[in-house]
C-alpha cells in the first residue's frame, strides 16, 4: 500500500532524512525504532504532510497514488492517519463538533451521506468504549485540560472513528503509564484487520510486547539502517543503539 | 465641520427645544456649551487616541430637528427573524421612538413602563426627571455633549421594584433616509430595586446613504436589580455609529453588557460602568468581526468605588483585509474599595498582515486589598491546531472557521437568552464564513 523511496526532506534548510526506503504492504505492523534525532517524528509529519518540512527528493505511493502531492486533509481522507506524539489542544472547539466535521469531510469524499445524528452518537459510543474514553472527554473541547494518557487514548479513539487504512503511531508509548499503555495497545490491536496496517514509532521495546511487529527497522541519521523481526527489537532494549551506529559509521 | 453645528445650533435652539421636553431641554445649553469647548473629540485625546473620527464626522449630514416623521413603516422595512426569540418591540426610527401597536407588548407585566422620552416626561415627569442626565452630564466627552444638544428624544424603559420582565426587550434602531443622514438619541433606562430585564438592542439601516448615529444610553441599575444590555450591530460599511453606554450599579446588582460589532463601517462604543454599591457583580463582553476597511473601537471603563465588588471584562476580535480594532480597558478601583475582584481579557487575531489592532489594559488602583488581572494577546491562528484537524480529514478552510468559531465562542456562551444565542452563533458563522449576515428582512447589507 505504501511505497517510500529514497526519501529526502528538510526543515528549516536542515536535511534530516536522506535517502529512507521502506514498504509497508496490507495487513503488516512495522515498528521503526531509533536514537533521538534520527528522524523518526520527521517521516510521521512527512507522510502526513506538515507544511514545515520540504521534501527534495523522491517518491512516496499509497494504492499507486502520489502521496507528496496530495493535502493533509486529502492523505487522511485516503486513509492515513497519524496519532500525534503531542496531541494539539484546540479551546472552543467541542470533541463533538470536531469528530462529526472530520468524519464528514471523509463521507463526502467517498461520496457518502453525511452521518444521521444518531448513527453518529452511536459510532461515537460504540468507538469511545474500545479505549475506555471516559463520557465527560467527548463533551470537552478537542484535548482541552486532557491529561497526557487521555490525549493518547484521544488518538486511539479518533483512529477508530476514521478507520484508517495506514495508521503512523507516533511515540504513542511516551507519557503513558502501564494501565494506559494497555489500554491503548488493546485498542489498536482491536483495530487490526488483514487490509490495514500500521507503522509504530518508538523509543522503547516496551509497546511491542503488546503491538508485536512483524518488522522493525532501525533509523538512524535520516535512513533505514538495519531491518529485521521483532527479535530485533528486544536486541536494541538489550544493546542500546551504539553498536548499530559504529557499523554505520563504521563502513 | 464643528462650526456648521455650532451655527446650527444658535440659530435654531429654539426650534429643538420646541420638539423636544423640559428635562432634556434643561441640560441643552450646558451640553451646547461644553461642546463648543470640547469640539468633537480627535485621536490627540487619550481616550479616543483608536477612535480617528474625521472622516465620519466631515460628512454633511441631513438633521431633522423639526421631527418631520419618517415616512416608514418598520415593519415592512425590517422584520426581525430571531427566531423564537419572543421579544417586546419596539422601534426608533433615526432619532424618533416609532409608536407601534403591536399586540405582543400589551403582555407588559404591570408598572413597567415603556416609551419615548419625551412621551414619559409628561405622563411621569418627576420619574423621568430624577434620573435623565444624571450620569452623561457629568462626563466630559465631545461626543456626549453634541448627544447632549442635538438629541430631541429615545428610548425609555422603567421597570419597577421587584418586577421581573419575563422576555427581553428589543430595541430596533433603523437607519432610514434618501440622504447623508445623523441621528442623535438619549435612551433611559431605569430598574428599580430587585427588577430584571434583559434589553437587545439592534442596530440597522436600511438607505444606501451616509449615517451617522450617535446613541447615549443612561441605565440606572438599582440595589439588587439584574440587568442584561446586548447591541448588536448589523450596519452597512458606510455607516458611523457612537454609542455611549453609561450604567450605574448599586448595591448587590448584577450586570451583563455585550456589545457584539458583526458588521458596520465605524464603530466607537464607549461603555463606563461605575460600581456604586457593595457586592456588585459586573460582566462586561464585546465581538468584533472586522473586514474590508471597517473601523471599530471599544473603550471601556469600570469604576469600583465600593469594596467586594467583582467585574469581568471578555472582548474578542477577528481583523481581516485593512479593518482596524482598538480597545482600551480602563479600571479604577477607588481607595476603600477593597476586596475588589477585577479581571480583564482581550484576546485578537489578525488574519491579514494588513490588520491593525491596538489594545491597551489601564489599570488604576489605590486599594491595597484586591485582585486583579488584565491579558491582552494579538496573534493569529494557530497553526498547528489547524494541522492538526486537517490531519483528521477537515479540509483547511474549515478548519480555519472553526478555529475562529472557537475563538469567538466564549463570547456567544455570554448571552444569557438562548434563541439569541443561537442566532449570534449562526451570524457569526455566516459572517466568518464570507457571507453576509444580515438579518433575513434586510434589504441593504452589501
Amino acid at each position: 500500500m505504501l511505497e517510500i523511496k529514497n526519501l529526502h526532506a528538510n526543515i528549516n534548510g536542515k536535511e534530516i532524512l536522506k535517502g529512507l526506503n521502506l514498504v509497508v504492504r496490507p495487513g503488516e505492523i512495522h515498528a521503526i525504532m531509533g536514537p533521538n534525532g534520527a528522524g523518526k517524528s520527521t517521516l510521521a509529519s512527512v507522510l502526513t504532510g506538515n507544511q514545515a518540512f520540504e521534501v527534495t527528493k523522491g517518491d512516496v505511493t499509497f494504492y499507486g497514488k502520489n502521496l507528496l502531492e496530495l493535502s493533509p486533509e486529502d492523505r487522511s481522507r485516503e486513509g492515513i492517519f497519524l496519532s500525534f506524539q503531542y496531541p494539539v489542544e484546540i479551546p472552543g472547539v467541542s470533541m463533538v463538533n470536531f469528530m462529526r466535521t472530520a468524519l464528514n469531510e471523509h463521507r463526502k469524499y467517498k461520496n457518502l451521506e453525511p452521518l444521521s445524528a444518531t448513527d453518529f452518537l452511536r459510532t461515537m459510543r460504540e468507538k469511545k468504549e474500545l479505549v475506555e474514553m471516559d463520557n465527560k472527554l467527548a463533551n470537552r473541547s478537542v484535548n482541552e485540560g486532557f491529561s497526557g494518557g487521555e490525549k493518547k487514548r484521544n488518538e486511539i479513539f479518533q483512529m477508530a472513528m476514521l478507520d484508517p487504512r495506514l495508521s503512523i503511531l507516533d511515540e504513542t508509548d511516551s507519557g503513558l503509564d502501564i494501565d494506559a499503555l494497555r489500554i491503548v495497545a488493546n485498542g489498536v490491536n482491536k483495530l487490526k484487520t488483514a487490509d490495514n496496517a500500521s507503522i509504530v514509532i518508538t523509543h522503547y521495546q516496551r509497546l511491542l510486547d503488546y503491538i508485536v511487529p512483524d518488522f522493525v527497522h532501525v533509523l538512524y541519521d535520516g535512513r533505514i539502517v538495519k531491518s529485521g523481526g521483532k527479535e530485533l527489537a528486544l536486541e536494541l532494549e538489550e544493546r542500546g543503539y551504539d553498536w548499530i551506529k559504529q557499523e554505520v559509521d563504521g563502513k | 465641520m464643528e462650526q456648521q453645528y455650532i451655527d446650527l445650533y444658535k440659530q435654531h435652539h429654539e426650534s429643538i427645544k420646541k420638539h423636544s421636553t423640559g428635562v432634556m431641554n434643561d441640560l441643552r445649553d450646558d451640553a451646547f456649551a461644553l461642546f463648543e469647548k470640547l469640539h468633537f473629540p480627535t485621536t490627540a485625546l487619550e481616550n479616543y487616541k483608536y477612535s480617528d473620527l474625521k472622516a465620519g464626522l466631515s460628512i454633511d449630514y441631513g438633521v431633522n430637528i423639526n421631527r418631520i416623521p419618517i415616512p416608514v413603516n418598520p415593519y415592512e422595512v425590517f422584520t426581525c427573524d430571531v427566531p423564537g426569540i419572543h421579544s417586546y418591540l419596539y422601534f426608533v426610527v433615526n432619532d424618533a421612538f416609532y409608536p407601534v401597536k403591536d399586540i405582543r407588548n400589551n403582555s407588559l407585566p404591570e408598572g413597567v413602563i415603556i416609551g419615548s422620552v419625551n412621551q414619559v416626561a409628561e405622563t411621569h415627569p418627576e420619574l423621568v426627571k430624577q434620573y435623565f442626565g444624571k450620569l452623561s452630564s457629568k462626563k466630559e466627552d465631545g461626543l456626549i455633549a453634541f448627544n447632549g444638544a442635538f438629541a430631541q428624544d429615545g428610548f425609555f424603559m422603567y421597570v419597577p421594584k421587584n418586577v421581573v420582565l419575563d422576555k427581553p426587550v428589543q430595541l430596533v434602531n433603523i437607519m432610514r433616509s434618501d440622504v447623508d443622514f445623523m441621528a442623535n438619541s438619549h435612551n433611559l433606562i431605569i430598574l428599580e430595586e430587585g427588577a430584571k430585564a434583559q434589553l437587545l438592542v439592534c442596530d440597522h439601516t436600511v438607505d444606501d446613504v451616509r449615517f451617522l448615529s450617535n446613541r447615549v444610553t443612561e441605565v440606572f441599575v438599582s440595589k439588587n436589580a439584574t440587568y442584561e444590555h446586548y447591541k448588536l450591530e448589523n450596519m452597512h460599511i458606510k455607516t458611523t455609529n457612537l454609542a455611549t453606554l453609561l450604567i450605574d450599579q448599586q448595591a448587590s446588582s448584577n450586570v451583563l453588557a455585550n456589545v457584539i460589532t458583526l458588521h458596520n463601517g465605524q464603530t466607537r462604543n464607549t461603555v463606563e460602568i461605575d460600581l456604586d454599591g457593595e457586592h456588585c457583580e459586573t460582566l462586561l463582553c464585546g465581538m468584533v468581526i472586522g473586514d474590508k476597511n471597517q473601523q471599530v473601537d471599544n473603550f471601556t471603563s469600570i469604576i469600583h468605588n465600593k469594596p467586594n465588588c467583582h467585574s469581568r471584562e471578555l472582548f474578542k476580535y477577528v481583523l481581516d483585509d485593512m479593518s482596524k480594532g482598538g480597545f482600551t480597558g480602563k479600571l479604577y478601583v477607588a481607595k476603600d474599595a477593597q476586596k475588589t475582584a477585577a479581571f480583564q481579557t482581550n484576546r485578537n487575531i489578525l488574519l491579514s498582515k494588513t490588520a491593525k489592532m491596538r489594545t491597551k489594559p489601564q489599570l488604576e488602583i489605590y486599594a491595597d486589598d484586591v485582585k486583579c488581572s488584565h491579558g491582552a494577546t494579538i496573534g493569529q491562528l494557530d497553526e498547528s491546531a489547524k494541522f492538526y484537524m486537517q490531519a483528521r480529514g477537515i479540509s483547511g478552510e474549515e478548519a480555519r472557521l472553526l478555529l475562529m468559531f472557537a475563538f469567538t465562542n466564549d463570547v456567544i456562551e455570554n448571552i444569557r437568552i438562548p434563541a439569541l444565542q443561537d442566532r449570534i452563533k449562526m451570524l457569526v458563522e455566516k459572517r466568518l464564513r464570507g457571507e453576509l449576515s444580515k438579518c433575513e428582512g434586510c434589504v441593504i447589507c452589501q
